[in-house]
């Protein structure tokens, strides 16, 4: 029987406040060390924690984003243990009672070999808010560790999910939609290379019917790669350990990017013994219906209600995915579409083709791209009403990208206005069929083959301007004799 | 209700101790072994209340959390606050090496 795989992830989102969770220091990131570090990340004797609204209010909007419960009522607690990076000796956490309930998120998880691409629905156990602690530089300082407080007390949004995940790439799946609903929402910058989304993954196998396998947890990925690679490694660990007659013992384990292996930092022996309890200085955080509702209708539509949507209108479960990628990416394709109104499967193929290829070439994000999206519906338009055709939309739309300006302007500046003249059509048709008899004759013999010639030969008489399907049509009729 | 009281061994009060990063000799462990002992009685005491249909409370005070706007008012003030730090070096403060 096959070895099923089991994996759940905890995801620490960054909250995109510019204040701390419990005190007015600045979240900036990049600072020189220490300088956002105040009395209250310091833990100066006799200074108070006061909870910033702003972490509340992204902790709802989560909530809302993943038809969580949000619980009126939750509770901060210490979680303590002794590391030089946490001077209070505890991180305020939640724990029995954290902000945000149980939700859920739809993921697309893309086709890979022969198994095609599909969509699962993963279960969120909690989300609860919690502090930072500060880092540990751990380089040459005379034998001795430098210490930086300036991450202390940065608001973070822990997000756990069920162990509902079944592959590396359901994982990964996961983690990128969260990746993306986080930014969506307005939440979370998303900055992987800055910390500000960090991934823990707990991996088990087992085989289907028994009871789930011991886990391992692999902390701090800050890559999808590295969370892929890291749960594949795993995997092939635990099960050589099982099929060669040993057990998993339950640890927390690190991956080595150079080695692509993971390795233990500690076993459950001495896992660490945080001793909750409710912290004295924090009064319950209550949220409140009308608050809920104030949050609620500052919520832009969500990605998966828009890629129902894009669906509805005749777009592949893919397409609506690409495009819903990023907010920046469905605002483009929106405002695009408004320009050329009922084009959407015209205009989702540009985006993804043209566009996006032209962005990779130049290492650009949509939100860099030279185009503006009214530019690209001007083009839309113009291949719509036919009066460009594919092959003229394109030299317009690297015109339009190297040196600006409207679709229009370019169309008439460089003459590539699409022939749509039957008569002149004809003309050339007829001038084409006079000068090849030869070609004719075989064509009508039988050789249909040959039908792409004469559209290359008059497509080149017409110095790519005519438009195609009427060329088609007037060959087709002429050649037919 | 007194042959339900929790008590600690000594193994219990080295582990507490070792959590708490305290140093302990044997006779202080037995002092405190006694002491945090007697507590339980008091917790005994309380545990016999007949609590049935009374929401547990996080805090003493019945009381929401009031919140701060998310607005920046703390200035940088590392020079003042490292002054009485035992070492500090390009802006960081120095402990023993920790790596766990």
């Amino acid at each position: 029987m096959q070895w099923e795989i089991v994996i759940g992830l905890e995801v620490h989102a960054q909250l995109s406040t510019n204040s701390k969770i419990f005190s007015g220091a600045s979240t900036a990131f990049g600072a020189e060390p220490n300088t956002q570090a105040d009395a209250v990340s310091l833990a100066l004797p006799g200074v108070l924690p006061v909870l910033n609204k702003g972490a509340v209010e992204r902790a709802i909007k989560f909530g809302l984003a993943t038809g969580a419960h949000i619980a009126p009522r939750s509770v901060f607690a210490r979680k303590n243990y002794f590391y030089p990076d946490l001077p209070k000796g505890y991180q305020i956490s939640q724990m029995d009672l954290p902000v945000v309930g149980q939700g859920q998120l739809t993921i697309q998880v893309p086709a890979q070999g022969k198994q095609p691409a599909y969509e699962k629905v993963v279960r969120l156990t909690r989300a609860h808010l919690e502090e930072d602690a500060g880092k540990s530089l751990h380089e040459d300082f005379h034998g001795m560790s430098g210490i930086d407080l300036n991450r202390a007390g940065t608001p973070l949004l822990e997000i756990v999910s069920e162990p509902d995940m079944r592959s590396a790439a359901e994982a990964v799946a996961y983690a990128k939609a969260l990746h993306t609903l986080v930014q969506w929402i307005g939440i979370c910058d998303g900055n992987m290379q800055e910390g500000s989304f960090r991934c823990d993954a707990n991996v088990s196998v087992h085989k289907p019917g028994t009871p789930f396998g011991t886990r391992r947890e692999i902390k701090n990925l800050n890559s999808f790669r590295f969370l892929e690679q890291a749960i594949n490694y795993e995997v092939q660990h635990q099960i050589a350990t099982l099929e060669d007659g040993g057990s998993i013992q339950q640890a927390t384990v690190l991956f080595d990017p150079d080695t692509g292996e993971t390795r233990v930092m500690r076993t459950k022996e001495d896992a660490h013994d945080y001793r909750y309890f409710p912290d004295p200085d924090l009064l319950p955080l209550e949220i409140s219906e009308e608050w809920k509702q104030q949050v609620a209708a500052t919520l832009p539509e969500l990605p998966h209600t828009k890629q129902a949507r894009y669906q509805e209108q005749g777009l592949s479960a893919y397409d609506a995915s690409v495009l819903t990628s990023s907010r920046a990416m469905a605002d483009f394709f929106e405002a695009a579409l408004a320009e050329a109104p009922g084009q959407t499967k015209m205009c989702a193929n540009w985006i993804i083709g043209e566009v996006s290829a032209q962005l990779n070439r130049d290492n650009l994000d949509i939100a860099q791209c030279p185009i503006t999206a009214s530019q690209l519906g001007g083009i839309l338009k113009r291949i719509a009403d036919g009066t460009v055709s594919n092959s003229g939309a394109k030299e317009v739309f690297r015109i339009m990208w190297a040196e600006g300006g409207d679709a229009d302007a370019i169309i008439e500046a460089k003459g590539l206005k699409q022939v749509s003249d039957s008569g002149a059509i004809e003309k050339i048709v007829d001038e084409i069929i006079a000068a090849n008899t030869d070609k004719v004759a075989e064509y009508r013999s039988g050789k249909d083959k040959l039908f792409g010639f004469f559209v290359g030969l008059a497509m080149k008489a017409s110095k790519g301007q005519a438009n195609p399907a009427q060329l088609n049509e007037v060959l087709k009729k002429k050649l037919a004799g | 209700m007194h042959s339900t009281i929790m008590s600690l061994n000594q193994t219990d009060v080295e582990k507490v101790a070792r959590l708490a990063r305290l140093a302990m000799t044997d006779t202080e462990i037995q002092t405190a072994q006694n002491q945090l002992n007697g507590i339980f009685g008091l917790i005994a005491d309380m545990q016999a209340v007949n609590t049935d249909g009374v929401e547990p409370m996080s805090h003493s005070q019945d009381l929401a959390q009031r919140l701060r706007e998310d607005k920046v008012t703390e200035s940088n003030q590392r020079e003042a606050f490292q002054a009485i730090a035992p070492q500090v070096e390009a802006g960081l403060y120095l402990v023993p090496k920790v790596i766990e």
